[in-house]
């Protein structure tokens, strides 16, 4: 057992707590940025003038007619930029643009003395457009040639001699949407000039470090002279990474020019027509399997719908072509990935990062294949499951298998698979207008942010005379329940009951240079800071207690609350007793810590390494009913085991397990964004830009049964405490519900029917697969070898480099 | 008329200076009430629900819940409200409170004070009572998918908790932290209030009163009437007037298409129009009656809306919500015009003029035109007896819970000796205005129902109306819906000969 994974005696961390601001939640007492305007005096609100056309160049734009509207105090343009006139890292994100580049895209902000005032004004800004062509779908992009960003391949083996050596080859190609993140909580950001034109700025962000960055390069200010703060967000999944910081940085330049508080909250319509969404795949396959239905070859092309910018499109396609190969070995690998540049909302990170479409691919494809096969989907998907030794397509050894396997067996025992797949089976027989399908699938996913240097995490403890603690770290609270487990890292570092520790809002004066709190590493990263930051206190005060114990400072341990000897009978020293002895003995009572991930490697260039601390694994087992007359179904039971390791907190854990399962089935079955593909002036407009219309899953989505196990015996060496993340591995649960309603559309047709299912699996498309299925018409998979080879990338294909390996090249060149 | 008030938490606030327009929402957060949560502004998300008094059916007072962004503040004159600040604090919770807090029912936290209200207004709902455990099922059938009630109310189910909870309390409530799991254990946790609970006692106090109300600022006005006559008055007077009945619709035009109006006039509280009165040949609901309400009210008596009702949007919309609303709105995708198209209702128009009664079927003209004039409002909805004997309402939508149908049917059939003596089908979604099914009702009529004649008559019901493609369905999917439903509806209902054949 490591230093980092090993846990004290009744050790906080594992025990079942409620979310740390459970209470405040419940009562309404919660803040969130929007509500500090009410807060802070004089307060302006910021309101944008969308444009509505998909792509156009801006002729014209007229600003006076808003002024004269009561109320309204100034109108922000490109020209009130002091510094640089970009949203985003990679200079392709204008703030103020010049071009419209999709429905709904700001092009000047207006602040008034109300709401009312700012969105009068804004209806009264004239912006002449001259429009251009558009690009609204992938396959648009695609026939275009329409991509943005480097095109990696990732590759091992060989992919030709694979399938030629193949039983049975199959093709095919599929297209499956995005996702809106709709926290509850929209984007929003508050900013205000404190004493010496530092600028503060309280934003609804899971990045404060690089909102601070970009409102400091738009304001032409050292990021020392700006700070961001975060109390919590409503939900973030990704949606608030790199989305918030343009928004931040309009108010802040509001606030700068106006010398007063600006708030921006964007409303709901506004926030899901200007914001990014989980990106949206085109795939083309072709596969290999032996006779006994192993996987032999995969040779994909993956196109992601990155809309207009490239935004955080890059390492998200990095993580989709790592995860392909879900939790199966393939020994034989070729998949190409590219970025379709389109006029549409760019598109962003969405808990999985990229993960979810990966694998929804090779799921997909089992799916597809197994009647094709003539095995049951179950067999064909253990049959593939990774075992000890074997690597990853991008060659990082796959450790821990044993764990999938064991997750598998006891999912399979938990929920009863064979004898509910008997009854299945018997009342499809039994019933002509009404089929179930039950499914079963399993989660690999890699843990740590494929790019190296964001694996870094950092904390600041202080432990005040009366004994309390205060911690401060990185990452930041969307209700994931990280502060919460955090808390409780610390009471168990410093051996003091979960009360005495609170927990101050993030800030970017406290804690520097953070990684976004993504790629589920939040208690990983910043877990380990503060235990390093407690580790440093209690070592000092170690000596403080030895002296006055007469023991060794090694033989000294804190626990409940008090600091004793070992083995010897000595009366112990209260934790608040010490704490003021150490301060009259001028012993330092605060700790900054420290964390970076050991042993990572990766190269974006050829796509290897290992990029992944550890793996998180988990099995689900769904059963669905579907109703043969209106393809509506319901969720009738879920089973999953799930690994985090040894919990840091079951009920944040299970929390997280249920909430990313059912959002998962959100994404897969309920969610829909269609975009306007007409050629009328409300071409690439979003039909779904509201709660009426853009649904998501809601108590009739709950599972009628629902039960979650934690893998036992799971200790993860590599992480704090011995835990796992699990912020977003459980979202790709959900396959087993799309799994399920395949099955469930097959049992319309004859024994062995192949089905293919759009994504999302709306009841309407689960009506159409049935009647394709009654139809006898099957899949749209070609058999037989070579198959239909997926377009290759052309030799001046740009390389992948994400933009901060980029920064480094320069400063090294520099 | 005395200057409006509304009582939050006990304290009494002003309204003064609020401009018309204003929400409940917008204005609860003005006055520091900032658990009030805005996440959609248009009565989708329930983050703004929040308690309001209301007169009751088997108490005089019952809590109810309601979305705070939809209701302009103006029409809460006199009322009393409670919001999640008003029901406990976090020194001291509330047991709605502590449940949600201990079963790890927030996350995020910003949809929990809004989940907390609805699930009040359930746990103080005076007829919740515990449920008898079931006789285990001889053929282990499930409950019903369709999220209507147990067949006999009596026994917990996926949608029932053991204490009386009913989800349906929360089908207006969006969570997308949680998965929902902890929040029905939270619910299927509570016990009955204790027996010095305030809000508790409340419910056996008359309700509020409600005043007259007029409120004018930026040139619009917000006026309550307090009688029929002095409201059709008003009418005859300005007729463009704005009238304001459950404003689930209105406040999704206020907050999304900053739609404002120069004279709102509320009617939702007029005595005249909430009325219900089950005669022998006729039952007439009175048009500003909440649809819960109605609910309540027709209990068993109109099956055809039993089973439209738990499909009808939200409790927290049904709480506010009204026929008269849905109907004088003329959407042409409501649910409510498909069912009472099948039941044959008639709408009672009343104007300063006097009173006359049109069929539905005869009331829309066009897309969002009926046959009300300026000066009417609608008075009451009146639905014929004998009801038809099978009737059915067939909505199909992406969400079980709280959606806009992409195409809705109501089914009203009288069959004798197993044939088809009369049709009623309503549907809503495949035309400009709610439709009736003359095609598919002729090619019932006087015919067997069998197999052979809905086959043929799906076929018909498959060309009725003009669907349409859009972000809900496309016009295939809804034109095949429409035949679908009708063999659905004959599947679930065959001729007494044809059952156990």
């Amino acid at each position: 057992m490591s230093a980092l994974s090993e846990r004290p005696i009744n050790p906080v961390v594992g025990t079942a707590v409620p979310h740390e601001s459970a209470a405040l939640h419940v009562t309404g007492e919660a803040l969130y940025t929007d509500d500090l305007a009410y807060r802070t005096k004089d307060v302006l609100h910021a309101h944008p003038v969308q444009a509505l056309r998909a792509h156009a160049r801006i002729t014209g734009l007229r600003t006076e007619p808003a002024l004269q509207v009561p109320g309204v105090v100034r109108v922000l343009t490109a020209a009130d930029v002091p510094g640089v006139n970009d949203a985003g890292v990679k200079h392709d994100e204008p703030l103020f643009p010049d071009e419209v580049m999709f429905y709904g895209h700001a092009v000047c902000w207006v602040l008034g003395e109300t709401l009312e005032a700012a969105r009068l004004g804004a209806a009264a800004v004239e912006v002449d457009l001259e429009p251009l062509p558009s690009l609204i779908t992938v396959r648009e992009a695609i026939d275009a040639g329409s991509f943005q960003g480097g095109q990696p391949t990732l590759e091992r083996g060989d992919v030709e001699a694979g399938l030629d050596g193949s039983a049975h080859v199959f093709s095919g190609e599929f297209e499956f949407a995005g996702q809106e993140h709709f926290y509850l909580e929209t984007h929003c950001a508050l900013a205000l000039v404190d004493e010496n034109g530092q600028v503060f700025v309280q934003s609804s962000t899971q990045h404060p470090s690089e909102t601070q960055e970009i409102v400091a390069h738009v304001l032409g200010l050292t990021n020392s002279e700006v700070t961001v703060q975060c109390l919590r967000m409503g939900g973030g999944f990704g949606g608030k990474e790199m989305q918030p910081h343009g928004l931040a940085a309009i108010a802040a330049l509001g606030a700068t020019l106006t010398g007063r508080p600006v708030r921006l909250r964007l409303n709901r319509s506004q926030d899901i027509s200007m914001t990014g969404k989980r990106h949206g795949f085109h795939a083309r396959w072709r596969v290999g399997f032996d006779d006994d239905g192993r996987l032999q070859a995969l040779d994909a092309t993956l196109t992601s719908d990155g809309g207009w910018s490239l935004d955080l499109s890059e390492p998200v396609l990095a993580r989709a072509l790592c995860h392909i190969d879900n939790a199966y070995w393939i020994p034989n690998v070729r998949v190409n990935g590219r970025i379709a540049k389109t006029n549409k909302t760019s598109q962003t990170a969405f808990r999985g990062f990229g993960g979810p479409q990966g694998m929804l691919v090779i799921e997909d494809v089992l799916g597809r294949c197994a009647p094709l096969l003539g095995q049951d989907a179950a067999t064909l998907r253990s049959r593939n499951l990774y075992t000890a030794g074997q690597t990853t397509p991008y060659g990082q050894p796959v450790r821990h298998p044993e764990r999938l396997a064991v997750a598998w067996r006891q999912v399979l025992d938990s929920s009863d698979f064979a004898a509910r797949t008997q009854e299945v089976a018997a009342f499809n027989d039994a019933h002509a207008d009404t089929k179930r399908g039950l499914a079963i699938t399993p989660v690999k996913f890699g843990i740590s942010f494929n790019l190296t240097a964001f694996n870094q995490g950092g904390a600041l403890v202080h432990v005040y005379k009366d004994g309390s603690v205060l911690i401060n770290h990185g990452g930041t609270e969307m209700g994931q329940g990280l502060h919460t487990k955090m808390l409780q890292v610390a009471a168990t570092t410093l051996g003091v009951p979960l009360e005495r520790v609170r927990l101050a809002p993030t800030r970017t004066d406290k804690v520097p240079n953070t990684s976004a709190t993504a790629a589920s590493s939040g208690a990983d990263l910043n877990g380990a800071a503060i235990k390093n930051a407690c580790e440093q206190i209690r070592e000092r005060l170690a000596q403080v207690a030895a002296e006055r114990l007469g023991v060794a400072p090694a033989d000294v341990r804190f626990a409940d609350g008090q600091a004793r000897g070992i083995a010897f009978a000595s009366e112990p020293v209260p934790w608040d007793e010490l704490v003021k002895l150490a301060y009259f003995q001028r012993v330092q009572l605060w700790a900054a810590g420290f964390y970076r991930t050991e042993g990572l490697h990766w190269d974006s260039s050829t796509m290897r390494g290992e990029p992944f601390k550890y793996f998180a694994y988990g099995v689900a087992a769904a059963e669905v009913e579907v109703d043969g007359y209106t393809g509506a179904y319901h969720v009738r039971r879920v089973d999953i085991v799930h690994d985090v390791g040894d919990t840091l907190s079951p009920l944040v854990d299970i929390g997280q397990i249920e909430g990313g399962f059912v959002q998962g089935v959100g994404w897969l079955t309920l969610e829909d964004l269609r975009w306007d593909e007409g050629q009328g002036v409300t071409r690439g407009r979003l039909a779904t830009a509201a709660a009426s219309t853009y649904k998501l899953p809601s108590f009739s989505e709950m599972p009628e049964v629902f039960n979650v196990t934690l893998l036992t015996n799971a200790t993860e060496e590599g992480a704090v405490y011995g835990s796992k993340a699990v912020g977003e591995p459980p979202l790709m649960l959900a396959f087993s519900v799309r799994e399920a309603l395949r099955q469930a559309a097959a049992a319309f047709g004859p024994a062995g029917t192949g089905v293919d299912l759009a994504s999302p699996a709306t009841p309407e498309a689960v009506f159409w697969a049935i009647q394709r299925a009654r139809g006898t018409e099957g899949g749209h998979v070609a058999e037989g070898s070579p198959g239909v080879r997926p377009a290759q990338p052309g030799a001046d294909a740009p390389a992948m480099r994400p933009y901060s390996e980029r920064v480094q090249h320069v400063l090294t060149q520099t | 008329m005395q200057s409006p008030t509304v009582t939050v938490n006990g304290r009494v606030l002003p309204l003064d200076g609020v401009a018309p327009h204003t929400t409940a929402l917008d204005w609860l957060r003005s006055c520091g009430l900032l658990g009030c949560k805005e996440g959609c502004a248009e009565g989708e998300c329930g983050a703004c629900s929040v308690l309001v008094a209301r007169p009751g059916l088997t108490s005089p007072t019952q809590w109810t819940a309601l979305n705070a962004c939809l209701v302009p503040i103006a029409a809460l004159d006199g009322q009393e409200l409670v919001t999640a600040e008003g029901l406990g604090t976090s020194r001291a919770l509330h047991p709605v409170q502590r449940e949600m807090a201990v079963r790890g029912g927030s996350q995020c936290g910003y949809c929990t004070p809004g989940f907390v209200c609805s699930m009040a207004a359930e746990y103080y709902r005076p007829d919740r009572a515990a449920l008898r455990e079931p006789a285990p099922s001889p053929d282990g059938s499930a409950p019903s998918p369709d999220g209507s009630a147990p067949s006999d109310g009596a026994h917990p189910d996926h949608l029932h908790g053991p204490n009386g909870f009913d989800l349906h309390a929360l089908s207006g409530n969006l969570c997308r932290c949680t998965g929902y799991r902890p929040i029905r254990d939270a619910a299927y946790a509570l016990g009955q209030p204790a027996a010095d609970d305030v809000l508790a006692a409340r419910r056996d106090q008359p309700p509020p009163a409600v005043p007259g109300t007029r409120l004018a600022g930026g040139g619009a006005e917000f006026v309550r009437p307090t009688s029929l006559a002095e409201t059709l008055d008003l009418l005859a007077e300005q007729p463009e007037a704005l009238l304001l009945a459950g404003s689930t619709d209105w406040g999704v035009d206020v907050n999304l298409r900053a739609a404002r109006a120069a004279l709102v006039v509320a009617i939702d509280r007029l005595p005249e129009l909430r009325t219900f009165d089950a005669g022998s040949d006729v039952i007439e609901i009175g048009a500003a009656l909440t649809l819960t309400e109605v609910e309540e009210l027709v209990q068993g008596r109109v099956p055809l809306l039993s089973e439209l009702f738990p499909q009808f949007a939200s409790r927290l919309i049904r709480n506010g919500a009204t026929f008269g609303g849905n109907l004088g709105t003329g959407s042409p995708i409501g649910d409510a015009p498909p069912a009472l198209l099948a039941l044959d209702a008639s709408v009672v128009l009343a104007s300063a003029a006097g009173e006359r009664e049109v069929l539905l079927a005869e009331y829309f003209t066009g897309y969002r035109t009926s046959v009300r004039r300026t000066g009417e409002l609608i008075r009451a909805v009146r639905i014929p007896l004998p009801q038809p004997g099978l009737v059915g309402f067939h909505k199909i939508a992406k969400r079980r819970f709280d959606d806009i149908s992409s195409v809705a049917v109501g089914f009203g059939l009288d069959v004798e000796d197993g044939v088809v003596r009369r049709a009623l089908i309503g549907l809503g979604g495949v035309a400009a205005t709610p439709v009736r099914a003359r095609a598919t009702e002729e090619a019932l009529t006087g015919r067997p129902w069998d197999d052979e004649t809905v086959l043929e008559a799906a076929r018909v019901m498959a060309t009725e109306g003009t669907p349409l493609d859009d972000h809900r369905a496309s016009a295939a999917y809804r034109a095949a819906m429409l035949g679908q439903a009708l063999i659905k509806f004959h599947a679930r209902n065959r001729a007494p000969q044809e059952v156990g054949a």
